[in-house]
């Protein structure tokens, strides 16, 4: 980087041209910067700038217009909490990212003094901002929020409102009167263990007692789920992990009540207690969400909250399910078109590329129509509405999903395992007592049948799991890898056929596509650019694309001659200018990669490097991935690229071109049909039946938190590179559960050697169970660690 | 030696006391947010120019 030699914006910290914008004696790079600056300046909050160096962030592009959140029906929606005098919001805001943020928008009251209280979530990115109504509107607030440069993104699916849907409160509470009775109990048992005196007899009944009463709200309300979900798989007539671990409970809890009530013994109020807590310690470790993420986003999300409708009092901001068939909308620049529509009146350029991956604008005519999801980029354009939202070419495509439930049946190691493992843990158990009831033995019968049950509870390995995924799902997460779920991992590990789509995929939208090498007088560029307007070369193209957007004016040309294969010439204000190969501007051949050479007056200018915008090491990466695994390319783009891709992909795979939305979902449906585990890696709406359809969807996105498509995992394009290091570490977590899933069942059997005999005490139980937990939980952890620096995904220290 | 369900129950006591404590915490959200107070607290008070201070 060459930033620290030139001069800095003050505010966001980019490199600054030459005639830049100054305040106070400070650098900015553009208007926008300067002006946050000027605003926080006379609010006396420049501290803002002194926790970090340039903690701004630059504004891109124009921002949206806020004129609907002065209609009351849709800022109703928005809003948490209204009374007389105050409204209370929480804003989720993606350009949160240090701690001048939080304390910028912890500070808003001395910008506006209506808003009395604001507080930031760092995590979340999100802040909730308590305001006088009658002082300050919500449009006002918004807008106040986009000068300072902290856009709120208001979509009509609050990632807000999902993420409290997942509150963890519920378990947590279960978890602390878990944790309670669970150290209470192994108090009261203690004297059990160590061994009481005959004189002190009477306090054991006293301790039983007490034992029984701190297991009633352990099984009863800290256990509940256990039961309900075993009774559900039952129903299903499978076999899930829980229904063993709801029968230890069970047991464990039936044979105290029986032992402190006859008085025969301690019973295992304690092991009760700790399994209890485990588990639900485990189940705790494996909902951790993401707060700033969203898995489940549809098109909800993508489109605007409002648009504009023309009618017979002028335009209005209208909510979008009030769109109706027969409307007629104003879509201004920037805007996206929310339902299939005619176009009526202006020049519509509408950039498709969130939907196609086709970045170059597409053309319409009056009276044509438009699909949804397409922006607007341009003048203002008015179309009537042919299709109400939900019924759009897209969003049909997305509902189709939803409404058959894609029943994701992961098939996970401990599902597996758990089926025989209770065949298995119910015949010995039963086999155990039959022997003692022929031995004439009823006690030692039920004894060692309980035993058996006690013994074997799966904790360890109910554990095993969720303990090595989730610290799996850390790894990937510091690797900018961020996975849905635990299940999505053991996924990972199984997929044998990977499916790529080309734009925005393995391809880099940000990646500038031409490097000038050379020098070039702003004049000498737009003769440049004025000459390869007319030409109709892909390259000539990307040229006027990638340097004529800030020429103006344009520059006569005259002897305008092309020659295929060559390239182009032309007089410009009487220079000669060439544009082509090497040989015929006259230049010394420059070797990798395409280039463009550029002559004015038979000298040598200088040449353009076309960089193919393909991601970092994209050959290397699909050679290591290709290993044991299909790959296969499927774009909606015609096959301009197929020679070249076919270089980057492996021999055997299978490029396809010029493929529809459910073209893609079909292929998919296809490969699956074939027996294969498939996974997509998608970035744009085109891409979303085939992300829900794919056993394991990933979107690709250069800005995680921009809109991606409902998927398993989303993927920053920067860690694309380590794509197969992350299978092989998803291999070798479940190789870990194996590993683990082995040290408990040797736990289980040493056991299963006291139960049978039916004379286990209650001691051997309260020490193998939290010796196997605590066993099981150290090594998941530590043999995860070192499969990560084996695989280079955490920092060596 | 009666003393001892006295002493248990005052020990049980004072753990309601603390589980009660841990529920209530749960309930108002502290714990919702774990990340954001501890960057909070490192911000300085900073002294107003026209001499008003506020918290």
């Amino acid at each position: 980087m060459t930033v620290s030699e030139t001069t800095q914006c003050y505010h966001c910290g980019d490199a600054v041209p030459s005639a830049a914008y100054e305040a106070e004696g400070h650098p900015f790079c553009c208007l926008g910067c300067q002006s946050v600056y000027r605003i926080l300046s006379n609010s006396n909050l420049k501290q803002y700038y002194r926790y970090n160096q340039h903690p701004g962030k630059r504004k891109g592009g124009a921002s949206a217009r806020y004129e609907y959140l002065d209609e009351a029906s849709l800022a109703d929606k928005l809003i948490d909490f209204r009374n007389d005098k105050i409204t209370v919001v929480t804003f989720y805001i993606p350009s949160i990212h240090c701690s001048s943020c939080i304390w910028l928008l912890e500070h808003l009251y001395k910008l506006h003094p209506a808003i009395s209280v604001s507080q930031s979530d760092f995590l979340k990115k999100q802040v909730n901002i308590t305001f006088k109504h009658a002082e300050l509107t919500l449009r006002g607030l918004v807008e106040l929020l986009v000068d300072i440069g902290y856009e709120p993104k208001i979509t009509l699916q609050d990632v807000i409102k999902e993420g409290r849907r997942f509150s963890q409160k519920g378990l947590v509470a279960k978890i602390a009167t878990a944790g309670f009775c669970f150290g209470n109990s192994m108090m009261l048992s203690f004297p059990e263990y160590f061994g009481m005196g005959a004189f002190e007899a009477h306090y054991s009944e006293f301790f039983g007692w007490m034992n029984l009463g701190f297991s009633l709200p352990v099984v009863f309300y800290c256990g509940r789920d256990y039961f309900r979900s075993a009774w559900h798989s039952l129903r299903r007539r499978e076999l899930n992990l829980d229904v063993p671990l709801a029968l230890g409970i069970a047991v464990l809890f039936a044979r105290t009540a029986v032992e402190v009530w006859s008085g025969s013994g301690p019973g295992f109020a304690d092991t009760l207690c700790g399994l209890v807590f485990f588990l639900l310690v485990g189940r705790w470790i494996q909902q951790r969400t993401y707060h700033h993420l969203s898995f489940e986003r549809d098109y909800r999300s993508y489109f605007p909250v409002a648009v504009t409708r023309l009618g017979g009092e002028g335009p209005k901001p209208i909510p979008l399910a009030d769109i109706r068939v027969g409307d007629r909308l104003l879509i201004r620049n920037n805007e996206i078109i929310p339902a299939d529509a005619i176009l009526l009146k202006g020049h519509a350029a509408i950039d498709f590329s969130f939907v196609t991956g086709e970045s170059t604008p597409v053309q319409r005519v009056l009276g044509e129509i438009i699909y949804a999801g397409g922006r607007q980029t341009g003048e203002a354009i008015e179309l009537e509405v042919v299709k109400a939202v939900s019924q759009s070419y897209l969003t049909r495509l997305w509902n189709n999903e939803t409404d058959k439930p894609h029943e994701r049946n992961f098939r996970t190691f401990s599902n597996t395992v758990s089926r025989y493992f209770t065949v298995v843990l119910l015949a010995i158990a039963f086999s155990a007592m039959t022997y003692w009831f022929l031995a004439n033995d009823a006690v030692r019968a039920w004894g060692a049948f309980t035993a058996v049950l006690i013994i074997a509870c799966p904790c360890a390995l109910a554990l095993s799991s969720p303990f090595t995924l989730s610290a799996a799902m850390s790894v990937f997460d510091k690797n900018r890898f961020y996975i849905k779920n635990t299940a999505a991992i053991e996924q990972l590990a199984t997929l044998d056929c990977l499916v790529f789509d080309k734009t925005g995929t393995i391809s880099s939208p940000s990646a500038s596509r031409m490097r000038f090498e050379g020098k070039l007088s702003p004049y000498e560029w737009s003769m440049i650019v004025a000459v390869c307007k007319n030409s109709t070369h892909p390259l000539s193209r990307e040229l006027v694309k990638w340097a004529g957007e800030t020429m103006s004016g344009c520059l006569a040309v005259e002897e305008y001659r092309e020659t295929a294969g060559k390239g182009i010439e032309a007089l410009v204000d009487g220079h000669r200018i060439r544009v082509g190969n090497a040989r015929f501007t006259g230049a010394w051949e420059k070797g990798n990669g395409s280039r463009v050479y550029l002559s004015i007056n038979d000298e040598v200018k200088g040449n353009l490097l076309v960089e193919q915008p393909w991601r970092k090491n994209l050959k290397e990466v699909l050679t290591e991935l290709a290993s044991g695994r299909q790959l296969h390319l499927i774009s909606g783009d015609n096959d301009k690229e197929k020679a070249e891709l076919s270089r980057v992909f492996p021999p055997q795979a299978d490029l396809l071109f010029n493929k529809l939305p459910t073209d893609k979902m079909e292929y998919i449906q296809s490969l699956q049909a074939r027996g294969h585990h498939v996974c997509m890696f998608g970035d744009g709406l085109n891409d979303a039946g085939a992300l829900k359809q794919a056993t394991l969807g990933i979107a690709v996105s250069d800005d995680i938190n921009n809109f991606s498509p409902g998927c398993d995992a989303i993927l920053d394009g920067r860690s694309f590179v380590k794509l197969p290091r992350f299978f092989r570490f998803a291999k070798d977590a479940v190789k870990v559960i194996h590993m683990s899933f082995g040290i408990s069942l040797t736990y289980n059997l040493v056991g299963l050697g006291f139960a049978i005999t039916g004379t286990m005490s209650p001691l051997v139980a309260a020490v193998l169970m939290p010796l196997s937990t605590a066993t099981i939980i150290g090594f998941t952890t530590i043999a995860t660690h070192l499969y990560a620096t084996r695989n280079q995904l955490v920092k060596k220290q | 030696m009666s003393v001892i369900f006295f002493l248990i129950g005052c020990s049980v006591f004072i753990a309601l006391i603390f589980l009660a404590a841990f529920f209530w915490a749960n309930k108002s959200g502290q714990h919702e947010d774990t990340y954001t107070p501890s960057i909070r607290m490192l911000f300085d008070d900073e002294v107003e120019d026209d001499g008003k201070t506020q918290g």
